[in-house]
């Protein structure tokens, strides 16, 4: 496969299809989405439930394969490269936050957000540093070494964002990280992401149901039914 | 709590699959090893007996048409001709097989032994004594007298113990043997024991040339007992005596089947029962694994989106059954070894098919290795499928699911 190189985009999407199978019944859910995220910019997806917000992410994100279409990442083709180059790329290049913070409740929080640093081979030590420095910037330091449940909805969420930027990533793919917190939390949470892409040059990637944080985002992007409006 | 607990049952269970297996092994074999060292000691680990009728051989070579051909005769319905011929000739030829250490003619017959008060049919062995100490361990196996005895004197005698037993014999007693071709005085030169009861009960000790007098077989009917280097391959050499001397040729362990293949069904079963022991600590783990990878299907989802490969998650399972076999395998060994050792010290009396007076046990390591290795397969299995499981989670469909 050519690898070809582009400028500009961190991230690009053209022409993705996808469906999902069960028994005899094929669903198309996205059927033909191209899109394009910069560094240092928060994009904001959003639609109806079930139009394809959370599939279009995953797929962004290297979790899940488009049946047709290309993914650029840094201006090279990834969206049907193995296994062993998309897990990479997700531990070095993409963060994700999701709605529920999928934090490990057996780890302390400084163990939750050391752990893709130390999956990319960093020792212990350096890993839990980083981590430190993480948290710091989302304002965690001082529940470092809290277990993960002893900490608030926002304070968890927080920690997963720390989580997601610990290796820092070129991109945050985030699937309504807003949606399971109070209004005030989610002030919080959008303000770290909004400061993160422009502070840090971060391509952010929201899927939101919130129109109002939409609407602050750099760019907003409506699906319906597979397709961008 | 319940999953650490339910761990720790199936590491006590490995622990006790492996020692049970290694004390199992280690006792039957034990046994075993020590009634072959009886029968070799008392019969010798092979007999060479009657002489084949078909003096030929078992190859033949006919000329038709002006080509050769060779015809193979099977000897299952071989006729015999009762001893062996030429015991001088033979031994000539049986020198010529390097793995043969010792040779001793022996004439069998029957007769009647009685003491002071009572009288006992007994089975007659001429020997030569020299030679059939060579080939068995009658020195060994004498509790009362002395061979030097009766190697002077060829009118003594070498009764079994429960033959002087029931007849009240002491060493220096006369007896009288009926049977044969009268009657013979002969005096108690000692008495042996070998364990083997039937031999204890039954057999007795004669001079070669006093048994054939007696018994009225001056040139004929005596069998050769032989000693081999390499016991084991007894089978192998007794083929090649046959072939060779054409005279009907048993290996102990042709000899001993019945109570061979009894030691070996026991070794088998004993192994197939305690390893259900290792088999169940297996399926013990397998299903804390097995719960552990549905619990933590979100966890590995999550991992994986963070870059964590598929592999990742299943060295999870496969290092806890690696620590878990490790441990077991160690303090199994550890158990085993002590539970051997404390069982060797058991008294135990055993009369009948050899005679000890306590547990007989084989220090092999091959019982060892073997229980490792069950243990290995059964922990591996039930390490590797639900890691297997665990490898296989697609975290996009376990993230989209769990929202």
């Amino acid at each position: 496969m050519s690898i070809q190189y582009r400028k500009k985009a961190l991230l690009e999407a053209k022409n993705l299809h996808h469906s999902f199978v069960e028994g005899e019944t094929i669903t198309k859910v996205l059927k033909g989405v191209s899109l394009e995220i910069r560094a240092g910019e928060t994009t904001a997806i959003s639609g109806p439930s079930g139009c394809g917000k959370s599939t279009l992410l995953y797929l962004l994100g290297l979790l899940d394969r488009p049946d047709t279409g290309e993914i650029f990442l840094h201006g090279k083709e990834v969206s049907q490269t193995d296994d062993s180059t998309r897990t990479n790329l997700r531990n070095h290049s993409i963060g994700f936050v999701f709605q529920f913070h999928f934090l490990i409740k057996e780890l302390s929080v400084i163990e939750n957000v050391a752990l893709p640093i130390r999956k990319a081979g960093i020792s212990k030590e350096i890993a839990k540093s980083r981590a430190l420095t993480a948290l710091t910037r989302l304002g965690m330091e001082s529940k470092a070494n809290r277990f993960a449940n002893k900490l608030s909805g926002g304070e968890q969420q927080r920690v997963a964002i720390a989580r997601a930027i610990a290796n820092s990533p070129s991109l945050i793919l985030a699937d309504e990280p807003t949606g399971n917190l109070d209004s005030a939390n989610s002030e919080n949470v959008f303000t770290l992401l909004d400061n993160l892409a422009r502070q840090e040059n971060l391509g952010v990637l929201l899927v939101t149901h919130n129109p109002e944080l939409a609407q602050r985002c750099s760019k907003k992007i409506n699906i319906r039914d597979g397709l961008i409006i | 709590m319940g999953r650490r607990r339910a761990m720790t049952m199936s590491l006590f269970g490995i622990v006790l699959g492996i020692a049970f297996f290694v004390v199992t092994q280690a006792q039957t074999s034990g046994f075993e090893a020590f009634f072959v060292k009886t029968i070799l000691g008392t019969n010798g680990a092979i007999k060479i007996s009657d002489r084949f009728q078909d003096m030929d051989g078992t190859v033949s070579v006919s000329s038709v048409n002006g080509k050769t051909r060779f015809h193979l005769n099977s000897r299952e319905n071989a006729r015999y001709i009762e001893g062996i011929s030429n015991p001088r000739l033979l031994r000539k030829a049986l020198n010529q097989f390097p793995q043969i250490t010792g040779i001793s003619e022996i004439l069998e017959g029957t007769g009647s032994l009685s003491g002071i008060s009572r009288s006992q049919s007994i089975e007659i062995h001429g020997i030569k004594i020299k030679d059939h100490i060579m080939v068995s361990d009658l020195e060994d196996q004498i509790i009362r007298g002395e061979l030097n005895e009766f190697n002077l004197n060829p009118m003594s005698i070498l009764v079994g113990s429960r033959i002087a037993q029931r007849l009240m014999l002491k060493i220096g007693d006369r007896v009288t043997l009926n049977g044969g071709t009268g009657n013979l005085q002969l005096r108690v030169a000692g008495l042996f024991e070998t364990g083997v009861s039937q031999i204890d009960k039954h057999r007795a000790y004669l001079h070669l040339n006093t048994a054939k007098a007696f018994l009225g077989k001056r040139f004929s009917g005596s069998i050769l007992q032989l000693s081999v280097k390499d016991p084991t391959r007894a089978p192998q050499i007794s083929a090649q005596i046959q072939e060779t001397i054409n005279h009907r040729t048993v290996s102990w362990q042709e000899r001993e089947r019945v109570w061979l293949d009894v030691f070996k069904a026991l070794r088998i079963s004993s192994a197939i029962t305690v390893s259900s022991i290792l088999l169940l600590s297996g399926l013990g783990i397998f299903n804390v694994f097995a719960i552990m990878v549905i619990e933590k299907t979100r966890d590995i989802a999550i991992l994986r989106s963070m870059g964590f490969k598929p592999f990742d998650a299943s060295a999870v399972f496969l290092w806890q059954g690696a620590i878990v076999l490790t441990v077991g395998i160690t303090l199994g060994i550890i158990v085993g070894l002590l539970s051997t050792y404390a069982i060797s010290q058991i008294p135990l009396r055993i009369r009948g098919i050899f005679s000890t007076d306590s547990f007989m046990v084989n220090w092999d390591s091959s019982h060892y290795y073997s229980a490792i290795l069950i243990a290995i397969v059964f922990v591996s299995i039930a390490s590797w499928i639900p890691a297997r499981r665990a490898a296989r989670i697609e975290p996009a469909k376990i993230i989209r699911e769990t929202l």
